[in-house]
Formats: C-alpha cells, sequence, structure tokens
C-alpha cells in the first residue's frame, strides 16, 4: 500500500539540489517579458530568469536595480511551462519570502541587482525554494554553499558580452578542487583558512573532487562558442543573460546557443550552428567598465 | 551489452554515476552513430520539452521510436517516462514524444519546485528479473526512496501496461514490454533497484 502523504518531505536538500541536477547540459535565459519568456521556450531554455531589466540595462541605467514586480513573475509564470527563476538582492531575505510566496522555481540571490546587506547573505537553509549564487572562487562558492545555495553559477561579468571573467573564475573554481584533491590531511586546515571556508566542506570537496551541488557558468556568453567553451571548462549549464535579447536576431542565437551547450565537444556541430546568426551584443572590454558587478558579494 | 544514456539535457551524469556503482559502462548518447552503438537506453530527467526538441533536431526521433519498439530495453525518468509516453498532457505548445509506452501523462501534475517532494514507496518486482536468481523472480516488494522533481502524473494507462508501484494510489512506476518508466527519479538517491531492475530486462 502506498504510504500516506504526511510521511513526504519538501523543501529537503535532496529535492532542492535533485532539482538544481535537472538544469545539467541546459541553457537559462534572462528574459524581461512574457513574450521574451515564450521565444526562450520554443528555443529550448531549459527555465528562464525573469528580470525587469537585463545586466546590459541594468549596467546602462545605473540606479539602484530591484527584485521585479511580482506582477510581471507571474506574467512569466503563466506564460510557459518550463521552470521560472528570480532574482533577489544579496542578503535582502523579505524579497527571497514574497518570491517563495510567488512559488518561483529558483531563487537567484544576485550580485546583477544592487546589494541590500554588506556583510551578510541570505540565510538559505531557512527556505524551502532552492538558491543559486554567484561565486569568483571556490572560497566564496562554498561560503554559499555552507549557507544553503543549492547551485552555484560563476559571476563572470554580467551585461558585458565578454566571457573572460566567466572562464577567470571558472578555472579558479575547477583549478582549486584539483589541487585540493592532492592535498594531505594537515593541508586541509590551511586551504579552509586561506578559502575562508568551513574545513567540513573542504574535506568533503577534497574527497570527492567536486562541488556538493551543481556548477554552472553565467557572466558574459554572447554566442554559441561561449557557451560551448563553459561547458568545456566544467560548468554544467549555462545562464544567458543579456546575450540573448541584446543580440540583433534573438530566436535563432538563443536556438544556436541551445544545441552548442548540448553538443559542445562536436566541433562539427558548433561550426554549423554558428553560421549566420547576426550581430551579437556588442560587448565591453575589462578596462572600459565602471562598475565591476562581480565584487559585489562577500 | 553496452548501455546508453540519452545526453541531450537534464541529470544523465547521475544515471551514469548509478550504473557505474552497478560495475557497468555507459557512453553518452547525442548522436544517431552514438544510438546506433548501444544495446539499451535511459531517458534521464530533466526539462521533457528541451529534450523532445534537441531528439528532433539532432534527427534522433525517428531512430529512437524505432528502436524502442523493436524491443530494446529502456528506462525512461521524470522527463523521460513523458517523451516515451503516447499522449503528453499539458506540454509546451507543439510539444512532441515518441509514443513508445501506452501511458498518458501531465506534466508539471503535482505543481512547482515547492511542492516537491521525496517519500518512501513500495515496489512490487514480481514481474521483472526473468533472468536473475529464484529469490529475486518470486513476488516480493521492496521499499525505496522516491524523489519527485517538478513530476508529471500518469493519468491513464493502456491494457498492456503493467504498474510496479503507486503513490497515493495513481501509478509512478510502469512496464509495458521491455520499457519501463518512472515519474520520480531513482538517479538522485543511493538506491540502486530501479537501476538493477532495468539491467535485469
Amino acid at each position: 500500500m502506498a504510504p500516506a502523504s504526511n510521511e513526504s518531505s519538501t523543501g529537503t536538500q535532496l529535492v532542492k539540489r535533485g532539482f538544481a541536477d535537472m538544469f545539467r547540459g541546459g541553457v537559462i535565459m534572462d528574459v524581461v517579458t512574457p513574450e521574451q519568456a515564450r521565444i526562450a521556450e520554443e528555443a529550448g531554455a531549459c527555465a528562464v530568469m525573469a528580470l525587469e531589466r537585463v545586466p546590459a540595462d541594468i549596467r546602462a541605467d545605473g540606479g539602484v536595480s530591484r527584485m521585479s514586480d511580482p506582477e510581471m513573475i507571474q506574467g512569466i509564470q503563466e506564460a510557459v511551462t518550463i521552470p521560472v527563476m528570480a532574482k533577489a538582492r544579496i542578503g535582502h531575505f523579505v524579497e527571497a519570502q514574497i518570491l517563495q510566496a510567488l512559488k518561483v522555481d529558483f531563487i537567484d540571490e544576485s550580485e546583477v541587482l544592487t546589494p541590500a546587506d554588506e556583510t551578510h547573505h541570505i540565510d538559505k537553509w531557512k527556505f524551502s525554494i532552492p538558491f543559486v549564487c554567484g561565486a569568483t572562487n571556490l572560497g566564496e562558492a562554498i561560503r554559499r554553499i555552507s549557507e544553503g545555495a543549492c547551485l552555484i553559477r560563476s559571476k563572470g561579468e554580467a551585461g558585458t558580452g565578454n566571457i573572460v571573467e566567466a572562464v577567470r573564475h571558472l578555472r579558479s573554481i575547477t583549478g582549486d578542487i584539483r589541487k585540493l584533491t592532492q592535498a594531505d590531511s594537515a593541508e586541509l586546515f590551511d586551504w579552509a583558512k586561506k578559502l575562508q571556508a568551513p574545513l567540513p566542506l573542504v574535506a568533503e570537496i577534497a574527497e570527492t573532487g567536486e562541488l556538493p551541488v551543481p556548477l554552472f557558468c553565467a557572466g558574459g556568453i554572447a554566442t554559441p562558442a561561449d557557451a560551448a567553451l563553459a561547458m568545456q571548462l566544467g560548468a554544467q549549464a549555462v545562464f544567458v543573460g543579456s546575450g540573448i535579447f541584446k543580440s540583433a536576431d534573438p530566436a535563432p542565437r538563443a536556438k544556436a546557443i541551445v544545441e552548442a551547450t548540448t553538443h559542445y565537444m562536436d566541433a562539427d556541430i558548433l561550426a554549423k550552428v554558428s553560421r549566420g546568426l547576426g550581430a551579437p551584443m556588442t560587448g565591453i572590454g575589462m578596462d572600459d567598465l565602471d562598475l565591476k558587478l562581480a565584487d559585489r558579494g562577500w | 551489452m553496452t548501455t546508453g544514456v540519452l545526453a541531450l539535457q537534464g541529470a544523465f551524469v547521475l544515471h551514469i554515476q548509478a550504473l557505474a556503482r552497478l560495475g557497468e559502462e555507459v557512453v553518452e548518447v547525442r548522436t544517431l552513430e552514438e544510438l546506433a552503438a548501444v544495446d539499451r537506453l535511459i531517458i534521464p530527467g530533466g526539462e521533457s520539452s528541451v529534450m523532445a526538441m534537441m531528439a528532433e533536431r539532432s534527427g534522433l526521433m525517428g531512430q529512437l521510436r524505432e528502436r524502442i519498439s523493436s524491443g530494446m530495453p529502456t528506462l525512461g525518468t521524470c522527463a523521460g517516462a513523458i517523451l516515451l509516453a503516447t499522449e503528453v498532457l499539458d506540454g509546451r505548445a507543439g510539444q512532441t514524444s515518441l509514443g513508445v509506452l501506452d501511458i498518458s501523462v501531465r506534466r508539471n501534475a503535482f505543481g512547482r519546485q515547492v511542492d516537491s517532494f521525496s517519500t518512501q514507496l513500495e515496489l512490487s518486482v514480481e514481474s521483472l528479473a526473468p533472468g536473475s536468481d529464484p529469490k529475486a523472480r518470486a513476488p516480493h516488494s521492496e521499499s525505496i526512496t522516491a524523489v519527485f522533481i517538478r513530476a508529471p502524473a500518469i493519468v491513464s494507462t493502456g491494457d498492456t501496461v503493467d504498474v510496479l508501484a503507486r503513490f497515493e494510489d495513481e501509478p509512478v512506476f510502469v512496464r509495458q514490454g521491455s520499457v519501463i518508466a518512472t515519474t520520480f527519479h531513482p538517479e538522485l538517491s543511493d538506491d540502486d533497484t530501479v537501476h538493477q531492475l532495468f539491467l535485469d530486462l
């Protein structure tokens, strides 16, 4: 006989981390309208991130950037059948409570929005909705996991169309994991100190050779080749923000990035899907940046 | 026997790890050539609409349908079960499926992620494992941990479909010939019962 439903548990790490695993090999796309959400779903996005302005516009407009209007998020939830994520400001646990009440599927505690707390991130253990957080290095990734994050993404430099920072962050995280697996037990204490991260998680990663949650790439992906580069560097899925809807022809580019993420090891397919996509977003060099979003988060 | 896992999108890596625990080597399947080289297949969890779309774009739909219909042992989990089904309710507009398992499924039937859950299931294993030892073949049931994530519901089953497990009286694990499907994620728990049943098909 089937067990009674009161024996079921929701909001556990098993259920939350397991959901993060389902996005592997996929593309999560930033959208600002239901219409864009439908284009993303048609192109093969495995989820959409609902936000008011894509990072490139946040960068251009300046000012304080906050959680999106619930009405806009609900409009997107109604428009598509795939999971819908939304962003809360770093440390703004009330925005997160509101997003949980709206039943968004995943919350991104994101440096793309203006931080609400200069010291603390959200205590993510308190929520039944899973969280994704950005990281620039292994220590930051482990601190976010210790706060309850169920998915880590590189921060990259959002809204630039420039992959260089995401590459730096991915290489830093995967490179340090490789080194960590070579450390002896005495060295792990020093690693924990240098990473400013809790020893048990450091020891666990040294043992398994991977983060206990999936690692995705975000920040600066603008082309199918960028997505495949992130995947070959060890990311298990990609977030694309401004790269799609700030390009000349979003739908075919979105579709091509999805195919490149699946077939990331197949250069013939990558060559085929990269053809004739029109102009990518213009992009910004790191030397020309006034505001570095990746510096937000502690 | 070469075992393949469809690797277009989703949690295919976790299936590979589960099969590795059972001593099975696995290849990832993304192209027609890779599909031709496998003798049995797992279709993983993930986003069913994306997997269907990518299978079409990679020209895999026809060949998958043909191989599975002609008896290739296949396990579909969650989105994989949706891909196998003859009818998909609440799909993305124009969402296609393989139509090789006579069930009707409703996507996201339990709600959004906040409603995802894990539970213990009683699994009836009497009709499986024909080749293994007599003890395993005898009718008995096993309790397994089942993780349901934005799970589909099987709302109807054809006459030749056996129900191997139910949750709140609704089918969550079914078999038709050499095809088995779960609406939950056996690859997320450490319990490899379902994967062993698949290898015994």
